[in-house]
């Protein structure tokens, strides 16, 4: 019988340190986007609720610790970290092969960000669990704060190499400034 | 000259830097004009037009004259400012617009020639013949004019652009500005205080101010300390505001690293293009001096009044020895008070005004003016006139001072225009001009500390109070001293006035304008390039345009100004552009089996974003086309793996998912069975096809579309556009899947025995016709087989997600190889598709109907679609449209080319008898000719008709045969084999 092997989206691409930033790929394990029907939000917000624990976000947030939801679009939401249930009021599609994710953290995150993201990521404004569909220089991503100076960023897969280089040379142009 | 006890760098280390070649020493910091005045040095540059020697004439961003080139080769910088330009070991500097030498520089025969070369005398004399124009006279005069220059070769350095977002943004940090960063800093909001200088104070660095009893400069100092400790204030230093936007956003250019070795900082961004979004802003740009136009007021050694303070009192340097100031404010006096304070000899004050007392020991004469200069390449002396004689005074520098111009620009990015004030003359921002933004300090028309502090205070808490945040208005005492002054713009007298320094314009130009009918203001500064080039008549617009007013006999708030855009200061486009070279010009979308086909050292080829290989080279070939037809024989003799993730795959689901695409596509996706696949064509509201692809049912309500590779987007948003505007009452949802499957096609005699090497489950003819497609699985991992085919032989696409992608694609390729087959990349997979008359992108280019294509009658007439009725009108209808057809040359072995187009045999190659166009060729191994596919006049009726193909760019002309566009298995038993 044939056997397949993994490979993840940034494989040979990280981890990077680089100043005050660590930049690691995750693994977000099963990844589903869902998309409620017509008059389906409810229902499926709580069978969500029921089976995993999580309603369906609200815009520009994320709901959960472990299996989480977190928005994606209009009325789109990728539930992560976990299986999902059957969502007979939903169009539920598999997207656990679909996004590169990183995780940058580090005091200059904020500050490396701030170099490639036009969204405003202070945190006083952008909590802890609030996440954006914002661009990263020409792509598009979804961003996620997931602590004090942590964030991860999703990219279409086939980008990660892109991801990857826009991140190093703006953390190495932060990182640079700190040597003055 | 130092001058001991003064300025605040007496601490710094001593660096050493070259300007042309001969070293300097210097304190590290201090600017490059501070540390040339230090050792002596008066002419650093040449004028733009006539090359009149010239000297440092400011101490800020606005200076016009004091221009160098920094470094060599790529990263060379030229019209680098030296008034700003911060020296450290090392510096290389160079003048500029100087042949040979910046003593003895040939092209000052120019200014010998200055009386034919006044203002418009290009646009009269250059005029004949026409043709000489762009031939000879332009570059000619391109090659005598300009400044500085790049070296045109590739710029390794690095630049970078960022993002800010705050509550209040404050542009600039003099005692306006720091006052304002307090008063809202303390209140608590988020606060990004901006400054283009390296040291944040303004001119209270450059004065003998006191502010609450401390010496204005350590006032400063403590300021930017308290505001340092506070975590919601941000502090910019080198960073100058540029431009007002919409919105509340804001560009602003950092020079982040140009004070700095690059050896010492190799991966240091240069500059740093920001966009600032602000919920409100004060502006407190503080006010710009200006100068007087008197007759040859442009001799290295003269300088504005403001300037000379600041290189005494903040750098510890007298630019002259004997030192007399010629001022029409009494601002200007106090250069006198502080050059006699530190011992510096002062030959004389010329005021104009009658009714002036002197504010210290130095000689005054009232009513005065300065009526000639003498001194080649630096300043000797002067000629003046006053209320009891006339004299001339021995002086190295002569400090000038025609009044303030309050620093507006930013005010009149979004339109604004200034208004006049009679008292200050000068302009002074009109309120609103920029929603959000309020403007202090010397900007806004207060002239003294006390006036700048108070004004900061206030503004800042009123743009707070706008944001429901109480601020408390705290300022400290400082002199409020009334700001006095009497008009005077020219002093008359023979020689050359000059107002733009930096374009070489003086007053007779102005006036020759007005003469010569140029009397709007805009036009003025066309027809005499007054304000133009990297200082934008920052010192010398209000100046000009009192003297156009004066010329046409109007006022100047009638006359008005030019309009000041941004960027404040020049911005290099290395900055806007930053991290877009290489592989920040655009995002590289790589397949799975990206780094199996490198490594097979296939070429890529861009199609949109996706990286492809265009063939996979063995052993021994030489071309390409060795390679591709190879492939080739692999898919029609044995079999073939071709990667087709980079289609676009979209996910659709939900109750009415079958009426949507009935409406979206021209033919009917209802009657499709489960499980079965149908190729769609879909058209735009035109009535002209998009996009086609095939689309797959994989449940009642579940399909899977797929589109063109460089379409996939297009076609997403159309269907977003579809769904949420135009036919909302369908419940559908849809998601790109793209990303998720890694797909490749299997084609070829031995696809099918291929696959059962891999699947779990072998497959037969009979389960598995052409068209259909279902689950399947591969070592446990679920996976999508389609029977469908773009090269017309029996095949399939297997989908697997991406994870398993690379390993599928190895898996695949050897399987291939042990069966005479192999990978094929995009030259062969074309090569197929035209062989059997399949279209691309290169056919259905958004000029052609499906009527052209052969394709009408996929239209469904049972149903209503997207460009359905469009498609139906009579002139999309004709049958002597361009249709598509096959086309074989004729020998078979002369090559045609796409884009070439048919004539009728014996007709001459003009447009008038252009009978259509080629759009894809290749040579067709299979059929051993060159073929292709085009579009001719009522084609289909033409079949067997000779037309000869010219390709005017390419130079070739050959005669083709039309014929049916399916050129290999016409009746397409072999795909269904």
């Amino acid at each position: 019988m044939a056997k397949l092997i993994e490979t993840t989206p940034c494989a040979g691409l990280l981890p990077l340190s680089i100043g005050g930033v660590n930049i690691h790929e995750i693994n977000l394990g099963q990844v589903t986007l869902v998309a409620p029907y017509a008059g389906g939000a409810k229902a499926t917000s709580d069978a969500l609720k029921a089976a995993i624990g999580v309603t369906f976000p609200k815009p520009n947030r994320t709901n959960g610790a472990g299996p989480r939801a977190i928005w994606c679009g209009l009325d789109q939401a990728l539930i992560v970290g976990g299986a999902c249930p059957d969502l007979p009021q939903a169009a539920v599609v598999d997207h656990s092969d679909a996004w590169a994710v990183v995780r940058i953290e580090g005091a200059e995150a904020e500050a490396v960000l701030a170099r490639l993201v036009p969204a405003d990521l202070r945190a006083s404004v952008f909590k802890r669990g609030h996440t954006v569909r914002t661009m990263l220089v020409h792509m598009n991503v979804g961003i996620t704060r997931v602590g004090a100076s942590a964030f991860e960023v999703m990219a279409m897969r086939s980008m990660a190499g892109t991801l990857v280089h826009d991140l190093e040379q703006a953390a190495k142009g932060v990182a640079a400034r700190a040597l003055i | 000259m130092r001058v001991a006890g003064k300025g605040h760098t007496d601490a710094a280390e001593t660096v050493h830097f070259t300007f042309d070649g001969q070293s300097y020493a210097g304190r590290k910091g201090e600017t490059l004009a501070a540390a040339l005045l230090a050792n002596g040095v008066k002419l650093v540059g040449r004028s733009f037009k006539y090359h009149r020697p010239r000297g440092i004439v400011t101490a800020g961003s606005e200076e016009p004259n004091a221009l160098v080139t920094v470094g060599t080769g790529g990263g060379q910088d030229p019209n680098v400012r030296a008034t700003t330009l911060e020296i450290y070991d090392g510096l290389e500097v160079r003048s500029q617009n100087a042949w040979p030498s910046l003593k003895y520089d040939m092209m000052s025969v120019n200014d010998l020639a200055a009386p034919f070369l006044s203002a418009g005398f290009y646009y009269k004399t250059f005029m004949w013949p026409k043709a000489f124009w762009e031939s000879l006279y332009e570059p000619v005069i391109r090659k005598a004019a300009g400044l500085g220059a790049l070296s045109g070769d590739i710029n390794d350095d690095i630049y970078e652009k960022a993002f800010a977002h705050c509550d209040l943004l404050i542009i600039g940090a003099g005692p306006a500005g720091l006052m304002a960063a307090l008063t809202a800093g303390r209140a608590g909001v988020d606060v990004i205080l901006a400054d283009e200088d390296s040291q944040m104070g303004g001119r209270l660095l450059a004065e003998t101010f006191t502010v609450d009893g401390q010496d204005g400069a350590d006032w400063a100092a403590d300021a930017v300390s308290e505001l340092a400790a506070m975590d919601n204030v941000r502090l910019m230093t080198r960073t100058t505001i540029t431009g007002a936007y919409d919105q509340g956003t804001y560009g602003a250019i950092e020079q982040v690293g140009h004070h700095v070795a690059r050896a010492d900082a190799p991966d240091l961004p240069r500059e740093c293009f920001w966009r600032i979004v602000a919920k409100r802003a004060v502006l407190c740009a503080g006010a710009l001096e200006r100068p007087i136009a008197f007759p040859n007021n442009d001799r290295p050694g003269i300088m504005m009044a403001s300037a000379v303070r600041s290189y005494l009192n903040r750098w510890g340097v007298a630019p002259g020895k004997a030192v007399t100031i010629f001022a029409n404010n009494d601002d200007a006096h106090r250069t006198a008070v502080d050059l006699i304070a530190a011992g510096v000899k002062v030959a004389g004050v010329i005021d104009v005004r009658a009714d002036v007392q002197a504010m210290g020991d130095y000689p005054l004469y009232t009513s005065g003016a300065v009526t000639a200069t003498k001194g080649r390449l630096a300043l000797e002396s002067i000629t003046i006139t006053h209320a009891v004689g006339t004299r001339e005074i021995r002086t190295d520098c002569l400090a000038m001072s025609g009044g303030w111009n309050p620093t507006v620009h930013l005010t009149c990015h979004m339109n604004g225009r200034p208004t006049w004030d009679e008292t200050l003359l000068s302009f002074v921002p009109t309120d609103g001009s920029i929603p959000g933004l309020t403007v202090a300090g010397a900007a806004a028309g207060h002239m003294s500390t006390l006036g700048a502090l108070q004004s900061g205070a206030k503004g800042a808490a009123a743009a707070v109070a706008d944001l429901g945040v109480t601020a408390k208005v705290d300022v400290p005492t400082a002199e409020d001293d009334p700001y006095r002054i009497e008009a005077c713009w020219q002093v008359d007298g023979k020689g050359r006035k000059w107002l733009d320094f930096q374009n070489d314009v003086h007053v007779k130009d102005i006036k020759l304008a007005a003469q010569e009918n140029f009397r709007s203001v805009e036009h003025m500064k066309r027809y005499t390039t007054q304000g133009m080039a990297t200082d934008q008549g920052k010192s010398s617009n209000v100046a000009a345009l009192a003297v156009l007013a004066d010329a046409t006999g109007r006022g100047i708030p009638e006359t008005g100004t030019t309009t000041f855009r941004p960027p404040y200061v020049p911005v290099s486009i290395a900055a806007m552009g930053a991290g877009s070279q290489g592989h920040g010009f655009a995002p590289k979308r790589l397949t799975t089996s990206h780094h199996a086909s490198t490594g097979r050292s296939a070429p890529m080829i861009e199609a949109g974003l996706w990286y492809r290989p265009s063939y996979f080279p063995a052993p021994g070939e030489k071309t390409w086309l060795e390679s591709c037809n190879r492939e080739v024989g692999y898919v029609r003799d044995a079999v073939g793996v071709c990667d087709v993730s980079t289609l676009g795959k979209i996910d659709i689901q939900g109750p009415d998912a079958a009426a949507f695409l009935d409406f979206v596509y021209a033919n009917t996706f209802s009657t499709l069975r489960e499980n079965r696949v149908r190729y769609g064509l879909m058209l735009r509201e035109d009535g002209h096809v998009m996009d086609d692809g095939t689309t797959a049912r994989l449940g009642a309500d579940h399909y899977v579309m797929t589109t063109t590779t460089a379409a996939a987007g297009q076609v997403m948003t159309h269907l977003e556009w579809v769904a949420q505007a135009l036919r909302p009452d369908l419940d559908v949802r849809f998601a790109s899947v793209t990303e998720q499957w890694a797909q490749f096609a299997v084609a070829g005699p031995r696809s099918r025995a291929l696959l059962n090497t891999v699947l779990d489950d072998p497959i037969t003819g009979e389960d598995w016709p052409f068209m259909s497609c279902g689950a399947v699985s591969i070592g446990g991992i679920e996976g999508r087989l389609f029977r469908i085919s773009f090269s017309g032989e029996h095949a399939y696409e297997i989908a697997v997600p991406s994870r398993y992608g690379a390993s599928l694609f190895r898996l695949l390729v050897a399987q291939a190889e042990a069966m005479e087959g192999g990978a094929y990349g995009m030259e062969a997979l074309n090569v197929l598709r035209i062989e059997k008359g399949f279209i691309t992108h290169a056919e259905i280019h958004g000029r052609v109907t499906a009527f052209d294509i052969g394709m009408d009658r996929m239209v469904s007439r049972k149903k209503d679609c997207i460009g359905f009725a469009a498609s139906r009108r009579e002139g999309l209808l004709d049958g002597q449209r361009e249709r598509l057809v096959g086309l074989r040359s004729v020998n078979g072995t002369d090559k045609i080319t796409a884009g070439a187009h048919l004539f009728v045999e014996g007709a001459d190659a003009v447009s008038d008898n252009d009978q259509g166009y080629i759009t894809s060729v290749c040579w067709s191994p299979t059929l051993d000719s060159h073929i292709g596919l085009g579009f001719v006049k009522d084609g289909p009726s033409r079949l067997g008709e000779h037309v000869v193909a010219v390709d005017h760019v390419r130079g070739v002309t050959v005669t083709c045969e039309v014929c049916s566009p399916v050129f290999f298995d016409p009746d397409g038993g072999r795909v269904r084999g």
